[in-house]
């Protein structure tokens, strides 16, 4: 690819196309011409030391069945052994791992990081299966967010962690999707720039190949699933974009193993009946797949992931929280009013709640007081009762006394009369018998 | 740092990204300070090859102003297939008046709108390409006196070097001898340290021969300059020069002037670096600043050290974690101080209950007692008058018999 252009009127066209664009920097701008080399030129090369300097990053998502070859895959793509044993189908749920390698090729440093879904396909019941990647891909953005949202931040030497490509394996059947590739792969699609690939495409024949092709095609159209498409806006690689666009998706075969073909050793899958070259195009989409990804396209996957993806996760995420771009009058809002409105409305929220609470207190303590007087007026109102009660046993028990002392008296006076009586009985006859002794005597 | 045996393909990274970059073009923004008269249109035309300021477009010393103005021109210039708006911002009036106090005012006040112009296209929920019309760098001219620096010198570079990439340059270097040049600069730079004044520096590189043209570029700073409009035959070669009765002032050779150098510096290899030390240092000072203001409104400022690391909303988080804790723990203490209240009264009416609960059985065996009392009085009593109404009725008896028996012996006459 060559850096100086060939054709000056070339050249001169696009110019022309970018004035007349009229592009947010050029606006305003009158055009001046230069009588000599100034050597600004220079500022693409200038970009990209710097960039060299600072290395790249490139996260790769594999979605997947277990037993698809993600891992060769990615053995085969970045021609190097990647940790990890192949994982076993009886996996309680889908669980992503991911491993971040240094390569380098060339002066160029890479931070690869590779993220494998563990277990996917492997349940009875895989309602839940998308839901942990997309959790995960929402991770990594929220992360990024959160730095990007920090007072003191380090963008410029942030490890950006987002997915910048996620490669779908679709199990090579013949026949057509299936629903789990879609319901997940319809769940991808906003979040993660998705790249379809037709796994162990060795099993599949040439004739059923292109017809799957086209049925997977058809399927993913027919459901609204937008996978990512290399893109054609740029005129240098606008053609073998658009070519590749057509041989979606990719029909791959992975190999770590070497097999002598003439006198070279070349990666393939040695078959009794022959031997499949991974690098030859007759033979899969592997060249295809590594050219796409990896040689042309790897920097607009990663400028998709940011310009649109992380920023319709970031709106959504912002809008959650309640900010808005413009107060009701349509006026927009500068950054210190917005925080400013939040934290007002968040005090304001923290105070009522407080208020709540009291009040709810208040409430009770309210409550319980009553009660407790109720009971204490209950008291108060049996030993009413008994006092009263007791008063009248009390007065019952005068009134025996008294009519016992009245009985007493009663019979005290009879027993003083009948004594008396009887004295004066006596003595009359005491008397008289005295008398009559004494006329006894005479 | 693994080891790839093959090819994969990455090394054409940079290739995609300066296909990228080359679509997108580029954007500068340049500020140049300085009295009037000191050549700086001059130099801006001579550093970009153009007529930026011409008869239609005049320079700064052309707009004289009654107060110190920020003014911008943007022009847009291609060259190599690459495409650059080039934004200059002159500042007509700095420096011309007989009292200059504040007359950075303008200035700081141009930076600081157009970060906040960043800072909120940035802090949108919706985001759109943001144009960066951030000042990238400022060249601030020092008339050549061969002296030292002027007080407004120092107090204008005292002032913004936080906010911009500042590079002083010397201006009209062609009225100072090389000697002179040479004391003015190392006079200069002394002043610069002796203010702790941070000028742009340039960073470091791992490159040997790169670190050996910097630290020949670092020993010429501050950079003298000379600009001319005007294209002068020397010696065959078409030059950009001054004409002098005694020769020609050559723009562009080395030995007159340091101009290459500032060009080759400004343009061709640090333009990205004034950008990115503009974005990395200079707007996140501000920002950060800016932020801190919002967030810890009316809070005390000494609390807020730690707080920084986070952003506002993580802030709001965190305080409102701390609320719901406060509240929590309110909420227990005012539960526990309720129940053992309730408590207390519980008991008390318990008591209460119990006491005269005991009254009321004391009075209630008392009443029994006296009850027993009055049985034991009337059986008493029962018993003393049975017997009397027995020995009465003995008694009459008796008095019967007798009365029988006289009745008797009467009717016998025996008796008298």
């Amino acid at each position: 690819m060559g850096r100086k252009p060939f054709l000056p009127e070339y050249w001169l066209a696009r110019w022309q196309t970018c004035l007349n664009n009229g592009r947010g920097s050029g606006e305003g701008a009158r055009g001046v011409p230069l009588s000599g080399h100034v050597g600004f030129d220079s500022m693409p090369d200038q970009l990209v030391n710097k960039s060299v300097n600072h290395g790249f990053c490139f996260n790769i998502l594999c979605v997947g069945e277990t037993g698809l070859g993600k891992s060769t895959l990615m053995d085969t793509l970045f021609n190097t052994k990647f940790e990890g044993e192949p994982t076993q189908h009886n996996q309680p749920g889908v669980q992503l791992k991911s491993n971040t390698y240094e390569l380098q090729e060339s002066n160029v440093r890479l931070k690869l990081t590779v993220v494998n879904t563990v277990g996917f396909g492997d349940q009875i019941n895989k309602e839940d299966s998308y839901k942990s990647i997309v959790e995960f891909i929402d991770t990594q953005f929220e992360a990024y967010l959160q730095e990007e949202l920090k007072i003191k931040r380090t963008l410029h030497s942030y490890h950006d962690t987002r997915i910048h490509a996620c490669l779908y394996f679709i199990a090579p059947t013949g026949h057509s999707l299936k629903s789990l590739d879609l319901v997940t792969m319809k769940k991808l699609d906003s979040k993660v720039n998705i790249i379809p690939i037709i796994a162990k495409s060795d099993a599949i024949s040439k004739s059923e190949l292109t017809k799957f092709k086209i049925k997977i095609t058809s399927e993913l159209v027919s459901n609204g699933v937008q996978i990512y498409q290399f893109p054609t806006d740029d005129e240098t690689v606008a053609e073998i974009n658009s070519t590749m666009n057509g041989h979606l998706p990719f029909a791959v075969v992975g190999s770590t193993e070497e097999v002598k073909i003439g006198n070279k050793m070349v990666r393939a899958r040695q078959y009794p009946w022959g031997t499949v070259q991974v690098e030859n195009e007759n033979h899969c989409d592997f060249v295809k797949l590594r050219e796409m990804l990896i040689r042309v396209n790897m920097e607009d996957l990663r400028e998709q992931t940011h310009t649109r993806h992380y920023e319709l996760y970031r709106r959504c995420k912002l809008e959650e929280m309640g900010f808005k771009d413009t107060d009701p009058d349509s006026k927009p809002f500068s950054l210190q009013e917005t925080y400013e409105a939040k934290r007002n409305e968040f005090m304001g929220e923290l105070q009522k709640k407080e208020e709540e609470m009291r009040q709810m207190f208040v409430q009770r303590v309210k409550e319980k007081e009553a009660e407790l007087k109720e009971a204490e007026k209950e008291l108060h109102e049996k030993f009413d009762r008994l006092k009263k009660l007791h008063q009248d046993e009390k007065k019952k028990l005068e009134d025996k006394k008294k009519s016992l002392d009245d009985e007493l008296n009663g019979f005290k006076q009879k027993k003083t009369a009948a004594e008396l009586l009887q004295a004066q009985t006596q003595q009359a006859g005491s008397s008289a018998t005295l008398k009559k002794d004494k006329e006894r005597k005479k | 740092m693994k080891n790839l045996e093959g090819y994969v393909g990455f090394a054409n990274l940079p290739n995609q990204v300066y296909r990228k970059s080359v679509k997108r073009g580029f954007e500068f923004t340049l500020m140049v300070v300085g009295e009037s008269g000191l050549g700086k249109s001059t130099l801006i035309n001579s550093l970009f090859l153009t007529d930026l300021y011409s008869k239609d477009y005049p320079g700064p010393s052309q707009r004289i102003k009654k107060t110190v103005q920020v003014e911008q021109s943007k022009v847009l210039i291609k060259e190599g297939g690459v495409q650059l708006t080039l934004t200059i911002v002159d500042t007509p009036g700095f420096g011309d008046a007989v009292d200059n106090s504040n007359c950075w005012q303008p200035v700081i006040n141009y930076i600081d709108s157009k970060f906040e112009d960043f800072l909120n296209a940035e802090s949108r929920v919706n985001r759109r390409q943001m144009p960066d019309n951030r000042v990238h760098c400022c060249l601030y001219f020092i008339a050549p006196s061969g002296h030292g620096l002027k007080p407004l010198d120092i107090e204008f570079m005292k002032r913004l070097h936080d906010k911009v990439n500042v590079i002083p340059l010397i201006a009209k270097a062609d009225t100072l001898t090389p000697e002179e040049c040479q004391l003015f600069k190392k006079q200069i730079m002394k002043e610069i340290q002796e203010h702790k004044i941070k000028i742009y520096e340039f960073p470091d590189t791992e490159d040997d021969e790169d670190s050996k043209l910097i630290r020949k570029i670092k020993e010429k700073m501050p950079l003298a300059v000379v600009g001319s409009n005007v294209v002068i035959e020397v010696n065959g070669r078409k030059v950009r020069g001054r004409q002098y009765p005694w020769g020609v002032a050559e723009v562009e050779n080395g030995e007159h002037c340091d101009f290459t150098v500032l060009r080759n510096m400004l343009i061709r290899t640090h333009m990205q670096d004034l950008k990115d030390v503009t974005n990395n240092v200079h707007y996140e000072n501000y920002r950060s600043k800016k932020l801190a203001a919002v967030t810890c409104n009316g809070v005390d400022a000494t609390k807020n050290k730690g707080q920084l690391t986070k952003s506002p909303l993580a802030q709001m988080e965190e305080e409102r974690r701390e609320h719901v804790m406060k509240m929590k723990k309110m909420e227990t203490e005012m539960e526990q101080v309720f129940e053992m209240k309730v408590k207390e009264k519980k008991q008390k009416l318990k008591d209460s209950e119990a006491e005269l609960e005991r009254r009321h059985e004391q009075m209630k065996k008392n009443l029994e007692a006296q009850y027993k009392e009055l049985e034991e009085k009337r059986h008493q009593f029962e018993e003393e008058k049975a017997n009397w109404e027995t020995q009465q009725r003995i008694l009459e008896q008796q008095k019967l018999d007798a009365s029988k028996t006289m009745e008797k012996n009467k009717k016998k006459g025996k008796i008298f």
